[in-house]
């Protein structure tokens, strides 16, 4: 099969929808909500993309996926070959297919969405990841690499360090991933729900690792267990991916009060040890009827998504600004939104109140209207006098963000931080002590998937040169 | 995993495990901690590292059994595996010569006050070790504790063996002596316990250190659900602690905190029972 329709035919072609769950069904249950595309409709989808020569889409994608190429592969009925230049230039397609935030990346640059919409380009790279995982059998076979005889040392089984697990391992080195937890994945299985992303997609992408001679070592926490000197020792460079560390705090009264969670204990809680989703799981999860969830990121979403799934009849969202300022991707917000989570907006935290049992009854906030811009661009809330009201709620959950994680940087003295505790580094991921490199959560504070995973991929070339030496 | 190569009963629901894990035997020191998980599906339960022989690869967990998950651990036959240790976590005791140390423990707080009593001798302190328990029975490492201190005291609630009463019997006295009065006090046990010791240094200004015990999930800094107040700033047990100090410590915060799932397990301890029961029937 050939992709040769006219522009003019390719320019007919409406966007596919995503077919997902129904909104009433799903929002009991963990399923995956976004069910995939058929055959024929990743086909027709592919058909829309214009072939053009500036390939924007591909300065889009911190990682640098050859976009068009894949599409045009798939548009030619050849997955075998989509799948392999998709898995060359990505080492997670099917996590980046579900969890990127393609409508500010690839697809906000795309031709396309001048003049109406962009390439659904994230449907189609998971359409391409998911086949592959499905026929291993018809996959085009890797050329193995000569071993180089150099080891590595990845920190953290999550975005950063799988991504630059793969790459390394391919270029020949011997690569070893140290995770602090008890599963791999780091933040794709402990943060991110099974409903936007099933666990055994991560399984796959992590065999996928395995395969090419990659090895995980659970339960090894560095800068505990082990110390990046000794790393250093052992390993000809080191690759540091520990991700975020511990909540940042709401600082307002009420917040040691039971029922009151920072989001990460609540999402691990559920995704790493299945509290809540399980009869018989052994780790419990407090279930409420009424879940107020403080933030506007994709967490945020997570969190309150995951609530409602618990049972919470009303599941909310506070936020100080308004839905165009949140940082949190379309789909999340309209997913969350069909499950019936409110949204209540330009609302601000001042305090968590008890009944005086100990127990949170009620969030109390205060409305906020948005004045001149602030440094990041958005208009700053400010608090309206005399706004203050109680939002009843039996869980409070923190979703504003996270600190630097301390555990590996307090005993590495020589590694330079900036005032945050975050490690410095530069854009190949280089940090201030020779052979050790670093990226994602512990580099940029809280970020996305796609941003952890390019700086895996930098540091994972900046490695390759810095063994060549 | 990690290979059980000892197991003993100490008293009742206390048991004394031995298990293989060399790269925490070599790394750890006194006051830290270990996350335990049995099993795919269990709880991630933290654990204080007892003892530590790093020349043969392995640490000493003391677990009171009083949970599904912990009696589940303590269930695990020598040559058994667990499958998941991870540590070690949390800061190490701050250890100095402070001169006379008293060191009081309670329930298996004793056992967590073992390995910060041998760092204590061993930097030259003079301790007096206060071990208190419900009954005769309940009264741990006597013999282990007595060889590292000058003085050993018993307390027990019911007078079954040495005072009858609290911990706090015996060192209200030796604070009201000067010639007795330490310079520092280590607690480890129950909140209640921890809290009234803290009570009792508090006027004297006598420098009082406390291992608390919260709620944790993964131990190593990202849940925040370890989170204690200590003066005027939350503190993340797991990185900041275990050990704070007592006169700065909410006491009553924290054992708030640690009944936020008392119906939870209540109904996990009654299914589990169940479980039990019909296994039995079978």
């Amino acid at each position: 099969m050939s992709n040769d329709l006219s522009p003019k035919e390719r320019m007919a072609i409406d966007r596919v929808h995503m077919p997902e769950l129904p909104a009433d069904e799903r929002s009991t249950n963990f399923e995956e909500v976004n069910l995939g595309l058929s055959a024929d409709q990743a086909l027709s989808e592919a058909q829309r993309c214009l072939q053009c020569k500036t390939r924007n889409c591909v300065a889009g994608c911190p990682v640098g996926v050859s976009i068009p190429e894949f599409i045009d592969a798939l548009a030619c009925d050849d997955l075998p070959k989509a799948a392999k230049i998709l898995r060359g230039d990505n080492a997670l397609p099917a996590v980046c297919g579900r969890v990127c935030p393609q409508e500010t990346q690839c697809e906000a640059l795309c031709v396309r969405g001048k003049k109406g919409d962009a390439v659904a380009i994230g449907y189609l790279e998971r359409y391409v990841a998911d086949w592959a995982m499905l026929h291993p059998d018809r996959l085009l076979k890797e050329a193995k690499p000569e071993p180089t005889g150099k080891s590595v040392a990845v920190v953290g089984c999550g975005p950063a360090g799988l991504t630059a697990a793969g790459e390394l391992a391919r270029m020949g080195h011997q690569v070893t991933i140290f995770e602090a937890l008890h599963d791999t994945g780091g933040v794709l299985r402990y943060g991110i729900p099974e409903f936007r992303l099933p666990k055994e997609i991560i399984d796959c992408e992590v065999a996928v690792l395995a395969e090419l001679g990659v090895t995980i070592e659970c339960n090894v926490i560095i800068g505990k267990t082990l110390t990046v000197a000794e790393l250093t020792e052992d390993y000809d460079a080191v690759f540091i991916a520990n991700g975020a560390g511990l909540p940042t705090m709401l600082n307002i009264p009420g917040e040691n009060l039971k029922g009151v969670y920072a989001a990460n204990e609540f999402l691990t809680r559920v995704n790493l040890m299945e509290a809540g989703r399980r009869e018989d799981s052994a780790t419990p999860i407090l279930q409420r009827d009424e879940v107020a969830v403080i933030g506007g990121g994709n967490t945020a979403m997570d969190c309150v998504r995951t609530a409602r799934r618990l049972g919470a009849k009303r599941a909310m969202i506070i936020y100080r600004r308004g839905e165009a300022e949140m940082p949190a991707r379309i789909e999340e917000i309209k997913h969350a939104k069909e499950e019936g989570v409110e949204f209540v907006m330009l609302t601000a935290p001042i305090a968590i109140v008890d009944t005086e049992d100990g127990w949170v009854s009620a969030l109390r906030c205060q409305k906020m209207e948005l004045g001149p811009a602030d440094d990041s661009g958005r208009r700053r809330p400010q608090p309206v006098a005399g706004s203050e009201f109680d939002i009843p709620a039996g869980i409070v959950i923190n979703a504003v963000g996270t600190n630097a994680n301390p555990l590996l940087t307090a005993t590495a003295p020589d590694l330079k931080l900036n005032k945050w505790g975050n490690v410095v580094a530069d854009e190949e991921g280089q940090t201030s002590i020779p052979g050790v490199f670093a990226g994602g959560d512990i580099v940029r504070g809280g970020a996305t998937v796609i941003l952890a995973m390019g700086d895996g991929k930098r540091a994972a070339a900046a490695i390759n040169e810095y063994l060549k030496r | 995993m990690f290979e059980v190569v000892s197991n003993e009963i100490l008293a009742e629901n206390l048991h004394k495990m031995v298990l293989v894990a060399p790269r925490i035997a070599k790394a750890r020191k006194a006051g830290q901690f270990v996350m335990v998980r049995l099993a795919q599906g269990e709880e991630r339960i933290p654990l204080t590292i007892g003892d530590a022989d790093p020349a043969a690869g392995t640490i000493t967990l003391f677990i009171q059994a009083i949970g599904a998950s912990t009696r589940k651990i303590v269930s695990t036959p020598v040559g058994g595996f667990i499958r998941d240790v991870a540590g070690p976590l949390g800061k190490e005791t701050h250890i100095t010569n402070w001169g006379r140390v008293v060191c009081v423990g309670g329930g298996v707080g004793t056992a967590v006050l073992f390995p910060l009593v041998k760092a204590l001798a061993e930097a030259g302190n003079e301790i007096t070790t206060i071990i208190g328990g419900r009954s005769e029975r309940y009264v741990i490492l006597a013999d282990e504790l007595g060889a590292l201190s000058k003085n050993l005291l018993i307390t027990t609630e019911d007078g079954s063996l040495g005072y009858k009463g609290f911990v706090t019997g015996p060192l209200s006295e030796m604070i009201a002596d000067p010639a007795r009065a330490p310079q520092a006090v280590f607690a480890v046990g129950p909140v209640p316990m921890m809290k009234a010791v803290a009570n009792l240094t508090r006027e004297p200004g006598i420098e009082t250190i406390v291992s608390l015990n919260p709620i944790m999930i993964d131990g190593t800094g990202m849940c925040g659900g370890c989170r204690v107040q200590v003066g005027t700033e939350t503190k993340f047990a797991c990185v900041d602690g275990p050990e704070f100090d007592a006169h700065l410590v909410d006491f009553d915060g924290l054992s708030d905190r640690l009944t936020s799932y008392r119906k939870e397990e209540a109904a996990r301890h009654a299914a589990e029972g169940c479980k039990l029961a019909k296994e039995v029937a079978k």
